[in-house]
């Protein structure tokens, strides 16, 4: 792709035909786009409406826990300096984990949830749909209903729901109908299909929640938007700890909601290096990863121009992760545009690095971070002992990762 | 410029019935079958051809259209071999509008240009792009229309007087009301409504208005027919393809000829949809 030209700044998009750049844009059913129009007339009244923000930000308090800590993550600073050490360097930079691990139901994905049960209350939607991966969003979004007394069908690829069994019981007993869905290989992407399908039918009373920073316009702008209380705080935060901005950030982007909601309040400081993890599955070299940005290229899927898993037909591929919660073909369309801008780096890491990690810091921290968590973590295990012992790197720890240990257990091979 | 689609129109108007519009999938389940039920669409009495493209993640279709598109990804049809397949059939028939439906990435990862070029040299007359609406008329529509070939556009239920407008402003050939809130395949919505909002859209244009989602059979065509310009029938076409299918997806009949026995009935129903009407 052609470079874009750098722009004064970064925080700008999208344009108001929902574009960052090339990417993004409302490629719907026409039967959807008068739903996303209506949708983008309210998201425009409420964003700064101070009513609004109060009531989130209440909520946000006093229900989801927020703010969440940023931690001086002390033993896996001392871990990765002895490292440095050993390697004659001398060297690592002290890492803090931004602690969305914290917030009520377990992960950032609340933040989103919280917002948007806001924005379809006010609509005067009667219904919420919802598609989830690992069941993090699903368990978020059947919160958020049951708080607010919304009935709530969460649309789940059938693989997904053999594997993250205790996620379903959760959605289940938060009173929400988990509806499998059999088409394709029975992931994120073909739960997405079914939730558009669900939204498609049920125009009149229904409002569609969805979970990561992707989709048609306006989604992407209203997601990083409630998700960039992380951001916003971890910046604060890390000014008042240690003074000064840190070097490097990083978050693992599936769809990408934590990472943009960590690296948006961020873009415009040009001193801070960001940097995205993508999940690089068993390799880049076969089709068994989720590295859209490394391995795919631009395209057209779940209502925006993103890049994309696809051949040369341009038929999507089911990619693989061994995070269910980065186990999605696409990306947000916003870290597409800050790719191809240069601004924001996307590195893949691979499943093995990413338990490495997850092993790590359970064992020197005492927190068992959500895979995709970890791999986020297993690239500043790479990094920082390279880094001087003055710098600073923010990871975001998205996710807890009870949630994980089935999975962690079988792949160790032991059973529990 | 007149397109085949802009002639064939004129010519059933004069005729003073409907147009039976008939949806397949190309390469369900395979290249030649497909290409042999193509072939046996206008004989049976099809008067428009929408040939599907098959798209992994088509999110406007029902379990039937899934399957079918499924099956020819299968086959191994690629948006290359659904062109030859146009052009294949236009060696015998020259007549026989030819409208490309399913979804922009095939077309944007082939690359657009390219794309009209080729489609033109294969005798496609029409496009119907689902998740192409008239925010994105640049991709696609624009180009589309600069090439001489037909975008056509759906309208739907949530298509209100106020938005109509700007749905019909860059469509040509026909206007493609879909008859309810919903994926293909599902039942049929009230047909009075559907009469209605027909009148509604004719209010709004002269081009032809088509109606389709949900008619399945003749007689449905026949009181769809009443008032529309023309039927779309597609989920029963492709269920006569999957029903003469086994479990492996052998053959266990000649799909051409199980569609052609549909759309010779499907005919028969566009055929007498006005005497009805006079009734």
């Amino acid at each position: 792709m052609n470079k874009p030209a750098t722009p004064n700044s970064f925080r700008t998009g999208p344009d108001e035909q929902g574009m960052f750049g090339i990417f993004g844009g409302r490629f719907v059913a026409e039967t959807l786009m008068p739903l996303i129009l209506d949708l983008e007339r309210h998201w425009n009244e409420v964003k700064n409406d101070a009513d609004f923000r109060a009531e989130l930000t209440d909520l946000s308090t006093h229900y989801a826990g927020r703010p969440s800590k940023l931690y001086f993550a002390e033993g896996l600073t001392r871990h990765l300096r002895e490292v440095s050490s050993a390697k004659g360097l001398g060297g690592g930079a002290k890492v803090y984990f931004k602690r969305e691990d914290l917030n009520h139901t377990g992960s950032h994905k609340i933040n989103n949830c919280l917002g948007q049960i806001l924005l379809a209350k006010r609509m005067g939607k009667k219904r919420i749909i919802a598609e989830t991966g690992a069941g993090q969003h699903g368990v978020a979004a059947a919160t958020v209903a049951a708080r607010f007394g919304f009935p709530c069908v969460v649309y789940m690829g059938a693989t997904d729901v053999a594997r993250q069994s205790p996620n379903v019981f959760r959605m289940k007993l938060l009173g929400a109908e988990v509806r499998p869905v059999t088409a394709g290989h029975g992931t994120l992407k073909d739960a997405m299909n079914e939730a558009l399908r669900d939204w498609v039918t049920n125009v009149e009373d229904t409002y569609y929640l969805i979970g990561t920073a992707a989709g048609p316009h306006p989604y992407p702008e209203l997601v990083r938007d409630f998700q960039s209380v992380i951001g916003i705080e971890a910046r604060a935060q890390i000014l008042e700890q240690e003074g000064r901005l840190p070097d490097t950030i990083i978050a693992a982007v599936g769809g990408g909601s934590n990472a943009i909601g960590l690296f948006h309040p961020f873009l415009d400081d040009k001193e801070v290096r960001i940097i995205g993890i993508e999940a690089g599955g068993r390799g880049l070299d076969g089709i068994e990863h989720c590295a859209s940005m490394n391995a795919g290229a631009p395209g057209v899927l779940h209502g925006n121009r993103t890049y994309l898993l696809q051949n040369a037909d341009g038929q999507i591929m089911d990619g693989h992760s061994i995070s269910a919660g980065l186990d999605y073909p696409g990306v947000g369309p916003e870290h597409s545009w800050l790719r191809d801008s240069g601004r924001v780096d996307y590195v893949p890491i691979l499943d093995d690095e990413a338990l490495e990690a997850f092993k790590l810091t359970t064992r020197v921290e005492g927190i068992i971070p959500a895979l995709e968590s970890a791999h986020a973590i297993a690239h500043a295990v790479k990094i920082v002992p390279a880094m001087d012992k003055d710098q600073i790197v923010i990871v975001n720890l998205s996710g807890r990762g009870d949630k994980d240990v089935h999975t962690v257990a079988s792949m160790l091979g032991m059973e529990i | 410029m007149a397109t085949r689609i802009d002639r064939r129109m004129a010519k059933l108007k004069t005729e003073g019935r409907p147009a039976l519009v008939t949806y397949f999938m190309g390469g369900d389940p395979d290249y030649d079958t497909s290409l042999s039920i193509m072939k046996a669409l206008p004989k049976a009495g099809a008067d428009i051809i929408e040939l599907g493209m098959p798209f992994s993640d088509p999110m406007a279709d029902g379990p039937a259209i899934q399957a079918a598109g499924l099956r020819a990804l299968k086959g191994g049809q690629t948006l290359v071999k659904t062109l030859k397949m146009a052009s294949d059939f236009r060696a015998g028939d020259n007549e026989t509008p030819i409208v490309l439906m399913g979804y922009y990435n095939p077309i944007y990862i082939y690359g657009v240009d390219r794309f009209l070029k080729d489609a033109i040299a294969s005798g496609i007359d029409g496009l119907i792009v689902v998740d192409l609406p008239p925010e994105m008329d640049e991709e696609l529509c624009i180009p589309a229309l600069k090439a001489g070939i037909n975008f056509i556009r759906l309208a739907t239920p949530t298509t209100d007087d106020k938005r109509l407008p700007k749905v019909l402003q860059n469509t040509s050939g026909f206007v493609y009301y879909v008859s309810m809130t919903g994926i293909t395949g599902s039942a049929l919505a009230d047909t009075g409504k559907v009469a209605a909002a027909v009148k509604r859209i004719k209010g709004h244009t002269d081009l032809p208005v088509c109606v389709g989602f949900g008619v399945k059979t003749a007689e449905q065509a026949r009181v769809i027919g009443a008032n529309a310009d023309g039927v779309v029938v597609g989920t029963a076409i492709v269920n006569a393809v999957a029903n003469v299918l086994g479990p492996k997806g052998e053959k266990t009949a000649d799909p051409a000829e199980a569609v052609a026995t549909l759309v010779g009935g499907l005919a028969q129903g566009v055929r007498s949809a006005r005497l009805a009407a006079a009734e």
